[in-house]
């Protein structure tokens, strides 16, 4: 049924691949911003601050190569989506303009600094929830008429997206944590550790809710996980959400440093395969195929020279930057 | 209420609003970025703490005005998707790619280096420090490259062909980036980064230098600021003489908008000063003309005729009274600038650059004039463009989503409302920073650092002298 590997499938997995490094970048610091209110002393949250303020720029960038992208490779995808998600997407970007600037103005005024701690939260919070949100309006399909979204502007709100809004908060959530865990000490990271248990609990609530719910929106969905032989190739991703959830518990009860934010991102990793399982080839569900959407051959060839040679560096200066600021943040060198 | 409104009304009024507060920020950090660069390199090349002092005062300033402009800029990557997405669809073959260029090369190459430039002196060490200064710099310059040869397109399309689906494909890439008004463009677009960065350098150096006019590190950067007015103002002139000359001959309507011509003249057309373009009646009221200066200006003949408006059919017309004026105020501040080095010239010859009132007044009073004239600037192009998105081939009206008006008009009052809290507090900081003068052992945007206290020099053999001098 699947022809040989064409561009349109090399695109999907790089567009699939943009994505997937924003969620594991920038996961993490909305998860910060998430946890914030939960740890309200100044030193804490400077500390909080510092672990990601040389990278959040950097990690927001994948967010734009993933809508850049999906609009140079698969414009009539980026067409549609766009205004059938109107209302999170705004949201997303609002909520990522009140975080965003928090970084720089919580050091210049003591007087509202606690109006921009509210805003890194509130805003990191928002842009959550509303890409959680978007997802599930995705995964539960738009109405397509002639080459246009021709739904309505609340068609996203369901209690699907909802759910999968409020999963994601949860799953960005565990990354913050895990990376506060990575990166601080003492009496921060204790209480870091203790709510990456929480979390992840909650995380896998949240991953067999969605599991659960999904194959009940499509037909499609229930067909490629429960009909054979479909099932033989998709039983290794459940089974291997558990080992790596066994794995994680025991990291986390060893008190590791590293283990715990990794094996967190191997469990975004395995959710996100599985997403990828449930929608594979579609881009818009139900209604478009990424051969419909591609864009004109020489206009993805053109862009897949340029990721080709450009992503491999991208990579090696970014791994740089994180290299340079490694190791704890410690609450005295405050970098501001 | 809302839903009486025009959608497509309202969706330009939001890309106007939200792309007017953006391209404040990338204007200003395209020039303080290269600001930065030379200050760092000068440094680094002759020791003296000063410039030390003058970079780390100005990379607090940059790290806010930069941090703006990223954020509004991710809200202009995705309006074209959720406002504009029938432009999207049609153009995202050619206009994607570039963008998508602009990310690669140009907005990797800036976050990835931000972190090391505004953190990381003490952690790398001077020299691989400014390299990560200068890929931020250089990074600024290459997403100016990408984005005007995008929107150059929409002005002057070529290389293109239109396939079964309507959408515009590429036939040839070279001719799609380097179309015919991109280099004009980019030059101009890049040269008026550099002189609002000059003009609010100079300010804030002649703000200081009234209140003490001996202090080191304003002499410098006012010194430094009106060097730049002074030579690239005139350049200026001549590359938006020979932008406009582009522009008559690809893109005409929109030189008749700018110079209010609803009629042809058959011999010499007059330069209008002022007056009210009345879009109606098709003609400008109250008319100050100079007679045949407009053909010169165009044609370099006095007598050369120039078709007006009334060549062109109605419904094609750019709307004349916005771009007319706005285009008088970018070329009255440009005048202005050019004044102002003049200006500095003659006091520096005199040898009272230093001491000069009037000059300090005249420079701080421009301190805004070149955020204005950018905004003016595009204004006139943008609006000159119209009723089109791309130029000739797609109309606004159908490059828009299919929202209704309640869409569009919660979103845009809710861009307004963040905007003007978010933007204004961060324009706050940033004066408050600019307030204070540039002081010794100014520290970067990782101030009370305690690892600092050791000092950093230029040259790893002379240590300790970062902190005595």
């Amino acid at each position: 049924m699947i022809a040989a590997i064409d561009l349109a499938t090399v695109w999907a997995f790089v567009i699939a691949f943009a994505v997937f490094v924003y969620v594991v970048m920038d996961g993490f610091d909305l998860g910060l911003g998430i946890l914030f209110p939960l740890f309200p002393a100044k030193a804490d949250r400077d500390v909080m601050m510092n672990s990601v303020a040389p990278v959040w720029d950097g990690n927001e960038t994948w967010l734009v190569l993933g809508g850049g992208g999906l609009m140079a490779a698969f414009p009539l995808a980026y067409a549609v989506l766009m205004p059938a998600l109107y209302t999170p997407m705004i949201a997303m970007l609002i909520g990522l303009v009140f975080r965003g600037v928090a970084f720089e103005f919580r050091w210049r005024t003591t007087a509202a600094r606690n109006r921009w701690d509210i805003a890194f939260a509130g805003g990191s919070l928002l842009a959550t929830l509303a890409q959680g949100v978007a997802l599930g309006a995705i995964l539960q399909g738009v109405h397509v008429e002639a080459r246009q979204y021709a739904g309505g502007w609340w068609d996203w709100l369901t209690p699907f997206s909802l759910l999968t809004g409020i999963a994601l908060t949860i799953g960005y959530s565990l990354l913050g944590a895990t990376w506060l865990v990575l990166k601080t000490e003492g009496d921060l990271r204790d209480k870091a550790y203790q709510l990456s248990w929480y979390l992840l609990f909650a995380m896998l609530a949240a991953i067999a809710t969605v599991s659960i719910a999904t194959p009940f929106l499509s037909i499609q969905y229930a067909q490629r996980w429960f009909t054979w032989p479909n099932i033989i190739l998709v039983t290794p991703v459940p089974i291997a959400v558990a080992a790596v959830t066994a794995l994680l518990m025991r990291s986390l009860a060893q008190k590791q440093d590293s283990r715990p934010f990794v094996l967190s991102l191997v469990l975004f990793a395995l959710s996100y395969a599985g997403l990828g399982i449930s929608m594979y080839p579609y881009i818009v569900p139900q209604s478009i195929t990424i051969w419909q959407a591609a864009a004109p051959q020489n206009s993805q060839l053109f862009m897949l020279v340029g990721v080709a040679g450009l992503v491999p560096l991208i990579l090696g200066y970014t791994g740089w930057a994180y290299w340079v600021f490694r190791g704890k943040v410690r609450a005295a060198s405050g970098y501001h | 209420m809302l839903s009486n409104l025009d959608p497509v009304v309202l969706a330009r009024a939001q890309f106007a609003f939200t792309m007017s507060f953006h391209i404040v920020f990338p204007a200003f950090s395209i020039g303080l970025a290269s600001y930065l660069a030379v200050l760092e390199a000068t440094w680094m090349w002759t020791g003296r703490q000063v410039f030390l002092n003058l970079f780390h005062y100005w990379l607090k300033i940059f790290a806010i005005a930069f941090g703006m402009g990223v954020v509004s800029g991710i809200v202009m990557s995705y309006q074209f998707g959720t406002n504009w997405s029938a432009f999207a669809d049609k153009t995202g073959p050619v206009i994607g790619p570039l963008m998508a260029y602009e990310v690669l090369t140009a907005f990797f190459l800036e976050a990835g280096f931000l972190g090391v430039m505004l953190f990381g002196l003490d952690r790398v060490g001077p020299r691989l420090h400014f390299v990560a200064t200068l890929m931020v710099a250089i990074g600024t310059l290459i997403s100016a490259f990408w984005i005007l040869s995008a929107n150059s397109w929409m002005q002057t399309p070529a290389g293109y062909a239109v396939n079964s689906d309507g959408q515009f494909v590429v036939a040839d890439w070279l001719k799609v980036i380097f179309n015919p008004s991109f280099p004009y463009r980019l030059l101009h677009m890049v040269l008026a980064a550099y002189l609002t960065t000059s003009l609010v350098v100079g300010a804030v150096g002649a703000y200081h230098l009234l209140r003490n006019p001996h202090l080191a590190g304003p002499r410098v950067m006012f010194s430094m600021a009106m060097w730049m007015a002074a030579l690239v103002a005139p350049v200026q002139i001549l590359a938006g003489d020979q932008h406009g000359l582009n522009t008559l001959a690809y893109q005409p309507a929109k030189v008749m908008a700018m110079e209010g011509h609803y009629q042809s003249h058959s011999d010499g057309a007059p330069l209008v000063l002022f007056g009210l373009p009345d879009q109606d009646a098709g003609r400008v009221k109250y008319a100050i003309e100079i007679p045949k200066l407009s053909s010169l200006i165009l044609k370099h003949s006095l007598d050369a005729p120039l078709p007006g408006l009334d060549t062109v059919p109605r419904e094609n017309w750019p709307p004349v009274p916005i771009t007319f004026w706005s285009f008088r105020v970018m070329v009255a501040l440009g005048f202005l600038i050019f004044g102002l080095g003049l200006f500095s010239l003659w006091a520096r010859w005199r040898g009272t650059l230093f001491d000069s009132r009037p000059l300090h007044i005249f420079a701080l009073t421009m301190g805004p004039a070149g955020f204005i004239a950018v905004l003016a600037g595009w204004i006139t192009t943008e609006t000159g463009r119209q009723p089109f998105t791309v130029y000739g081939l797609l109309r606004t009206v159908n490059a828009a989503s299919p929202l209704a008006a309640p869409a569009v008009g919660s979103s845009l009052l809710a861009f307004i409302l963040v905007y003007f809290i978010v933007f204004a507090a961060g324009v706050v900081y940033i004066l408050r920073l600019m307030g204070s003068s540039p002081h010794h052992g100014e520290q970067g945007p990782s101030g009370d650092m305690p690892t600092r206290a050791a000092g950093i020099t230029p040259a790893s053999g002379v240590a300790g002298q970062g902190s005595l001098s």
